[in-house]
């Protein structure tokens, strides 16, 4: 299935029925409001990191289940701790461990975990709309964040990358942002995508080549470019990809070598870009495919900056969901 | 309906009964979003207090979370000085059930253990629901559940009394 074409089912999942963000399923779909509100609580959430108590108690007696079943070291402990520092219970998941490879369903896993009275769900499923089948399943019981769903959407990616920009590059509505490598089967590139057109981004880049970066993502709203000096003349950010080792044995690229000598970002190449432009990347690094290392350790890398930023991004995600309950505004 | 208050004289009034529980080189104040951050700048300055003010917003330490969720607009706490060990002036605008006073209480402490805490308010309106209590209270009210009294400002500073009727 092509992703230009995925569509999921009925209505928009992820709000319930007062209007309010329930489950975070992908950023399509989403509106400026609320973005804008996951930006501005994670501004709140920073702070906290440099406290003697870097906890707030505003989950406690709340359990989030990280059900992942996809490696992940980043997105899955950046997701535990940012539910420990809320406060609540985490119980952390693993495929290697669970009963999936016993043959059982997704939705009876879920509904074992509902059994023990959790509260809600972050999940990372190789196939595309895994979270959208569990939050059409559960409704309003418990909430449901997308950690990743095969090459369909990453959006606390997306959500930690535009919050990045915004505090170190500054207001998106002006900002020309390229995405460099495999747009075509990136979840986060998609995701990127959405997040910086809901935000009024002026100008999105995809570069890559036409194997991996095919000209009908116009349909998306982005300018493509097969030629890395071309696209990357006066950006003010840089989002590299992650290569995927699996496109080559589909044939998609001759050889990671290949890919470096015309798309790799050498500090040669990041001069072609504005002075001072950032440079971001989801992790994990592939050195010397998609990234020189004196680039990655070098001054206009902000990586690891986007590691504390997506921990505060994800309380703030997880924050807002479970405070869609209740009775609305009558705050005191 | 309105009420004819002073809220310059009031403050005037809570920086004098202030003055004498303060070391200005040592003592910290912090102001509560929004109302208590308006007045906690105009009593810093009164007092000439030496070190710089402090903020905090307790939307992550409501005790009713769990029942309306987040504030729509969270606004960043910040203590820029060490709080342990420290003379504290709490600062609000209004004190009602003391929950708000209770959260930020708890938010504080997660920044260090001060040696105490003074809460200086404008207008201690009655209703509480939790032992706590005003050290400084520029205006003692006995207001009714119907009765709202509300800070407006920051420019300027208007103290409102709104009668809703009864609470539903």
């Amino acid at each position: 299935m092509s992703p230009s074409t995925f569509r999921f089912g009925e209505g928009n999942l992820q709000y319930d029925a007062q209007g309010r963000l329930r489950h975070l399923l992908s950023i399509e779909g989403l509106r400026e409001r609320e973005l804008l509100q996951i930006l501005d609580t994670a501004e709140s959430f920073l702070s906290i990191a440099n406290r003697s108590v870097k906890k707030t108690p505003t989950l406690r007696g709340r359990t989030i289940v990280n059900l992942f079943f996809e490696n992940s070291t980043r997105t899955r402990s950046t997701f535990e701790l940012a539910a420990k520092r809320l406060s609540a219970d985490v119980l952390n998941i693993a495929v290697s461990t669970s009963s999936a490879s016993k043959g059982e369903s997704l939705i009876d896993t879920v509904d074992n975990l509902m059994a023990m009275q959790v509260d809600g769900f972050v999940i990372r499923h190789p196939d595309a709309g895994a979270a959208h089948l569990i939050a059409r399943h559960l409704r309003e019981s418990a909430l449901v964040v997308n950690a990743g769903d095969g090459q369909h959407a990453h959006p606390t990616q997306a959500l930690l990358d535009v919050f990045t920009i915004r505090r170190l590059a500054g207001p998106i509505e002006n900002r020309v942002v390229a995405i460099i490598g495999d747009v075509l089967h990136s979840r986060v590139a998609r995701s990127q995508i959405h997040a910086l057109s809901i935000l009024g981004c002026p100008e999105i880049r995809v570069i890559g080549p036409r194997t991996l970066v095919p000209e009908d993502l116009t349909a998306l709203g982005v300018h493509v470019y097969h030629d890395l000096q071309a696209g990357l003349q006066g950006v003010d950010v840089i989002c590299a990809l992650r290569l995927q080792r699996e496109r080559m044995e589909s044939h998609r690229l001759p050889s990671l070598d290949e890919f470096y000598r015309r798309f790799g970002l050498t500090p040669t190449r990041l001069q072609w870009a504005a002075p001072d432009a950032l440079v971001l990347h989801p992790g994990p690094m592939n050195r010397g495919v998609e990234i020189a290392s004196e680039v990655a350790d070098g001054p206009q890398a902000v990586i690891l900056q986007q590691v504390s930023h997506g921990l505060a991004i994800r309380m703030a995600v997880l924050t807002l969901l479970a405070g869609a309950v209740g009775g609305g505004d009558e705050h005191a | 309906m309105s009420a004819d208050w002073d809220v310059t004289a009031l403050l005037g009034g809570m920086a004098r009964d202030l003055r004498p529980h303060v070391d200005p080189e040592q003592a910290g104040m912090i102001g509560i979003f929004t109302g208590g951050v308006w007045l906690a700048r105009a009593l810093h300055g009164a007092l000439g207090l030496q070190q710089p003010l402090g903020q905090v917003d307790i939307s992550f330490y409501r005790d009713d979370f769990s029942q309306i969720g987040l504030h729509p607009e969270v606004r960043a706490s910040a203590i820029p000085f060490d709080v342990d060990g420290r003379d504290i002036i709490l600062v609000d605008d209004v004190l009602y059930t003391g929950r708000t006073i209770r959260a930020a209480m708890n938010e504080i402490f997660d920044y260090g253990r001060p040696a105490r805490i003074i809460l200086a308010v404008l207008v201690d309106r009655g209703g509480h629901e939790l032992p706590i209590a005003a050290d400084i209270a520029a205006l003692r009210l006995n207001a009714t559940a119907g009765e709202h009294i509300k800070l407006r400002g920051p420019d300027p500073l208007r103290l409102e009394l709104e009668v809703r009727g009864p609470q539903p």
